[in-house]
């Protein structure tokens, strides 16, 4: 989990809240759903939380070779 | 044989007679030349076919109706004039002199002073080539695409030192801090933005990574807004194949760019927030979602509840208990009944009893003692004295008479009447 992207991971918090939510499922396979999903929306938060905007410059080279320097601003 | 006219007989023709072209050239240019209204003229029209050379010199045609006038604007001219910048569309007021250029054959006008004709002119070019694009189909609304939901990179194409940058980073920052940011740099403002706009726009198309870009520029005169009215722009915006937000002065202003853009922003603020999803909404999806999920578990383990709770209620209610507990419930009934049943015959009883009573009491010896008669009882053993026989003198005995009992003692030898 730790290497997904916010997408990734909110897509599969979606997929185990639908999985949660076939009342057929034992209990014991929902509480273990549940406990995923609830560690995925946590997951989900850090990310939120930690995101930082990366900003770079665009540069191409006396060859037309294109390049991103970083940008400071 | 029919004589040849003149003119077709060469050979016989005497030039002399006749005018060299330079002299009619020069002719024309007197004639022009020595008219006191044509070398002071005031003439007002559209530029078109406007041409500036490396010299400085600019060539253009005055356009007005179906008639036009050549037109030359030396470079010492507009230097000395400051005249605006001409390009094609432009409504003017020019000043100058009426004259003819012999090598091309021409009549022009040699151009002193270019006033443009208030904003007026501006707008009419704008206006000419919002028409002309408008009807190439370039604004049409088939053409416009729909903007990433959730991109990761976004590209934007403005320059490095302006302050609309800065507030566009702050927007992302804020909104949506999980992006990266690909700056092409570009000049917005001045002749050479057109193309550095464009060329800048085409360099992320190149590049190909961003998902959306936007063209932006912070608030301005109408004239340095101008870059973004421009047909380079346009075009460029046009082939980008990654959708574009314009975000170009204030609210009001409305340029070119905006129209091809797909989709147009009031101002770079703006153009970055329609960019990107608020990444709060996405705290509170995430926070939607996990509550959601609470619910259902709660729910889940609530209904096994009230599953259990039914079960056992169906358990007790098929429990032998419940018959223990109808039979006691009987029999207390049972038990109450016959207390009700005996208090009745007891008191029946008691009635029939009070009736002995009341019989046995007009029986009783008291009455007859009440008369004069008395019981005489031994005292030792209380029998009453019927015989003669019974008693010994020195016996005690006692008499019992209607309200009590008289002690006695038997003093001497007692007489028989049977004796």
């Amino acid at each position: 989990m730790e290497s997904q992207s916010f997408e990734e991971a909110f897509a599969q918090l979606e997929a185990t809240v639908a999985a949660l939510q076939d009342g057929q499922i034992p209990l014991e396979r929902a509480l273990r759903y549940y406990q995923e999903g609830m560690e995925l929306a946590r997951y989900c938060n850090e990310l939120l939380q930690k995101a930082e905007l990366s900003v770079q410059q665009l540069r191409v080279d006396g060859n037309g070779a294109l390049s991103l320097d970083p940008l400071d601003l | 044989m029919a004589s040849m006219h003149p003119f077709f007989a060469s050979d016989s023709l005497d030039t002399s007679a006749m005018l060299s072209v330079s002299a009619v050239s020069l002719y024309l240019k007197e004639l022009l030349e020595t008219n006191d209204t044509l070398q002071n003229i005031w003439v007002h029209g559209e530029v078109s076919n406007c041409r500036t050379y490396p010299s400085g010199h600019c060539y253009f045609t005055l356009k007005e109706g179906d008639a036009q006038l050549l037109c030359v604007f030396f470079q010492r001219a507009r230097l000395r004039s400051s005249a605006p910048e001409l390009s094609d569309g432009m409504a003017v007021a020019i000043n100058g002199r009426i004259s003819f250029y012999e090598r091309d054959g021409k009549l022009q006008c040699y151009v002193e002073v270019v006033k443009p004709l208030g904003t007026g002119a501006l707008f009419q070019r704008f206006e000419q080539l919002k028409a002309r694009l408008a009807a190439e189909g370039l604004f049409a609304a088939e053409r416009k695409r729909p903007l990433p939901a959730q991109p990761t990179v976004i590209g934007i194409v403005t320059s490095l030192q302006a302050a609309a940058l800065r507030d566009m980073l702050r927007v992302l920052r804020t909104r949506y801090p999980l992006g990266q940011v690909i700056l092409s740099p570009a000049l917005v403002q001045g002749a050479e933005a057109p193309a550095s706009i464009a060329a800048a726009l085409d360099l992320l198309n190149e590049h190909g990574e961003a998902e959306v870009v936007i063209v932006g520029r912070g608030g301005g005169s109408i004239e340095e807004l101008w870059a973004f009215n421009d047909e380079v722009v346009a075009r460029a915006i046009a082939r980008s194949r990654i959708p574009v937000i314009s975000g170009i002065g204030h609210e009001t202003d409305y340029t070119i760019a905006d129209f091809v853009a797909d989709q147009r922003a009031s101002t770079p603020t703006a153009a970055a927030t329609a960019a990107v999803p608020n990444i709060d909404d996405w705290r509170t999806d995430v926070q939607t979602v996990q509550r959601a999920m609470q619910d259902m578990m709660k729910q889940r383990l609530h209904s096994l509840h009230e599953q259990l709770g039914r079960s056992e209620r169906e358990l007790e209610r098929a429990s032998p208990l419940k018959l223990v507990e109808h039979r006691r419930r009987r029999l207390d009934d049972m038990a109450e009944r016959l207390q009700t049943q005996m208090g009745h015959m007891l008191s029946l009883q008691g009635e029939r009893l009070h009736g002995l009573a009341m019989r046995l009491h007009s029986l009783s010896p008291l009455l007859t003692i009440a008369r004069g008669y008395s019981i005489v009882r031994r005292e030792d053993d209380q029998t009453i004295v019927t015989h003669v026989q019974q008693v010994q003198p020195g016996d005690r005995l006692t008499i019992q008479v209607q309200d009590g009992s008289i002690p006695v003692e038997v003093r001497s030898e007692i007489s028989s009447e049977n004796r």
